[in-house]
């Protein structure tokens, strides 16, 4: 076990904190820092940037010494369809109306589970997609197209 | 006298045939909520937040505390019935109570959960109603010093409280307070952290965040852990419990309410904790402690108690100081800004309707809780029934079409798919989102604060300790963080929250 490998968990935890907190220090510095009795827009983040990098190197160090649980197994594929049926989503909602999008949304997403099977899916996907238009745009009002400006809506 | 002229307020706010309707709405979506697997309150608050901007303050308010309270009890039915909780706050529950459902007395069980659970509604209703005046008339004295330090203390607790280790639990409030500045800056106009994009100009909003990390990450987790879980249900018998029930019933109540009263107004602490300590308290002195773990009345009347009043009383902190206790309450002081209300100890003098008004329509959901479930008992059955691969992409729908309702822009719904990634790299990290959410509310409001504390002092950052009240809050907040890491407590923390 290499010394990297004793606290996964922590250890990206603190290189990913110490990012943030550089970036956030980094482009802070667009803008005035003033000083502590007239904050400038720059102080509070790079007072904040500061300690995330702090903390950051914290975890990085602690997870050299202390060992720790290994990293679950990212199950990217899941989360790429879940992710990526929400972007379809706001890409197809306004061209493609509400109807098509939660269509798609629901497919894609349904696509994510091992118990996927196309006939459930798409009949979910409709029942979904008639009951939203209904309770959104005719019950709510808002202010969605059923059927988007790409298709002649 | 204070007492009674604001209760009456109150119950003129609270009857009100429409609050009336939108509180019957909220215990019902709750109760819904909290049968249905996989969904929290706090991402059902946030799917539902859109949906309250169009109501009145009160009503909206009303309405999303119904639903608070009624997933809560909603959770304590499926852990019952189908050793499953619903919710975090109902997994003891289903020690004791799936074990009664077992030996047939499933319907006495859910009698005991909805009995309690009014009772300890009832009681923290006239507590909050005591003691939320006097907590408020103290924090009308405070000053920018004074509520910077409050919010201190808000974030140490939420981060005392959470499971997980303390550093990486503060890392995330960093990060929340970060999350925070982008936008535009309030005092000078600059544009921080928005790289030229004018969607951010507004800043991210904390609705989006909430969805994202607590309703898509959770769908994202839940789908990783897929597998066959077998459920049972259990006929139903009679629903009335025992005279030996009823008197096995009062104390174990009586003790939770009071636990989870005092645990509720604890930052952090809320339904969860209260239910947790209320049941290994019960076990220690009760006198049927062997039957715990076998289907003990006791068992379910405790926890049960103890989560609702801990939920109700988590509303103190909330309605009095403006300060968030939990993700949930931070999502209801959100809805607040959103409605033009100010979170702080001047709603209850200048907002009187609304301060009691959800106050005493708190007392009116447990009531329609207690009368409209038990016959309902046989929908939520069928609906705790549904399969996840069904239920997930329809909460997917709702939570892009709520995102994109809140300013009509497909970019929050591309947003709401970013924060949900996040979610998920944090979760497997094993970091809390709560309290970076809790950070992102209070984020913008502590920033002001410092800077006119600093200003008042002239750049003296000895001002927190110099003014009494603000050194007494931060001298807590620092005496929470040293108790979190001493061993013992360490330990029994890390107990709590592995059962």
């Amino acid at each position: 076990m290499g010394i990297l490998n004793r606290n996964p968990k922590d250890l990206w935890t603190g290189v990913l904190f110490t990012v943030v907190g550089l970036a956030a220090v980094y482009f802070a510095q667009n803008h005035p820092i003033g000083n502590a009795m007239r904050m400038g827009p720059a102080y509070f983040p790079t007072m904040l940037g500061t300690l995330l990098v702090l903390i950051g190197i914290a975890l990085v160090l602690r997870s050299f010494i202390r060992s720790g649980l290994p990293l679950d197994r990212f199950a990217l594929g899941k989360v790429a369809w879940v992710v990526g049926s929400i972007l379809l989503f706001g890409l197809l909602l306004r061209g493609m109306g509400l109807v098509i999008a939660i269509i798609v949304i629901v497919i894609v997403s349904a696509y994510a589970s091992q118990k996927f099977r196309w006939p459930v899916a798409v009949a979910l996907a409709v029942g979904i997609a008639i009951s939203s238009a209904i309770v959104f745009i005719v019950l709510l009002g808002i202010p969605i197209p059923i059927i988007g400006t790409w298709i002649g809506g | 006298m204070d007492l009674f002229a604001g209760l009456w307020i109150g119950l003129q706010t609270a009857l009100t045939p429409i609050n009336m309707l939108y509180c019957l709405i909220g215990v019902f979506v709750g109760t819904l909520i909290g049968v249905l697997p996989g969904l929290g309150p706090a991402a059902t608050v946030a799917m539902l937040l859109p949906a309250s901007f169009v109501l009145p303050p009160v009503s909206s308010l009303i309405m999303l505390a119904g639903i608070y309270y009624g997933a809560q009890y909603g959770g304590s039915t499926t852990s019952i019935l189908v050793n499953l909780p619903g919710e975090a706050s109902s997994i003891v529950t289903c020690l004791d109570g799936y074990q009664m459902a077992l030996k047939g007395r499933a319907g006495v069980a859910l009698a005991t959960a909805a009995i309690c659970s009014f009772f300890a509604g009832t009681v923290t209703t006239i507590i909050i109603a005591l003691f939320a005046p006097p907590l408020a008339n103290v924090a009308l004295t405070f000053g920018p010093a004074e509520y910077f330090s409050l919010m201190v203390l808000g974030l140490v607790c939420s981060v005392v409280l959470a499971s997980g280790s303390l550093l990486k639990a503060i890392g995330m409030i960093v990060v929340g307070l970060l999350l925070g500045v982008i936008g535009t800056d309030v005092s000078s106009g600059a544009q921080r952290f928005t790289f030229g994009i004018p969607e951010l100009m507004d800043g991210i909003g904390f609705v989006t965040v909430a969805m994202g990390m607590f309703g898509i990450g959770e769908i994202v987790l839940n789908l990783d852990h897929e597998g066959t879980t077998e459920r049972k249900v259990h006929v139903l018998s009679s629903f009335m419990p025992t005279r030996e029930d009823w008197k096995r019933m009062i104390s174990p109540t009586l003790r939770g309410t009071l636990l989870g009263a005092c645990l509720g107004i604890l930052p952090g602490g809320g339904a969860l904790v209260a239910s947790f300590a209320a049941y290994s308290v019960e076990k220690k002195v009760s006198k049927y402690s062997s039957e715990f773990g076998k289907g003990a009345i006791e068992g379910v009347a405790a926890p049960e108690s103890a989560n609702n009043a801990g939920a109700q009383a988590s509303f103190i902190p909330m309605l009095t100081l403006g300060i968030p206790t939990s993700p949930v309450m931070a999502l209801m002081i959100g809805a607040m800004i959103i409605q033009g209300v100010q979170p702080g100890p001047a709603v209850m003098t200048e907002q009187p309707a609304l301060f009691w008004g959800v106050i005493v329509s708190m007392w009116m959901g447990n009531l329609f809780l207690l009368v409209l479930n038990l016959p309902m008992i046989g929908l939520w059955v069928r609906l705790c029934m549904v399969p996840y691969h069904l239920l997930y992409p329809a909460i997917l729908v709702f939570c892009s079409i709520g995102v994109f309702s809140l300013s009509n822009s497909q970019f929050d719904v591309y947003f709401l798919a970013l924060f949900g990634f996040i979610g998920y790299v944090f979760a497997k990290l094993g970091c809390e989102p709560a309290p970076m959410l809790l950070a992102l509310i209070l984020g913008p409001m502590m920033e002001e604060y410092l800077r006119r504390a600093m200003l008042m002092s002239r750049g003296d950052p000895t001002v927190f300790l110099s003014r009494p009240i603000s050194c007494v809050i931060l001298i807590v907040a620092a005496a929470a963080l040293v108790a979190a890491l001493i061993p013992t407590i360490r330990n029994k923390r890390e107990e709590a929250f592995q059962e």
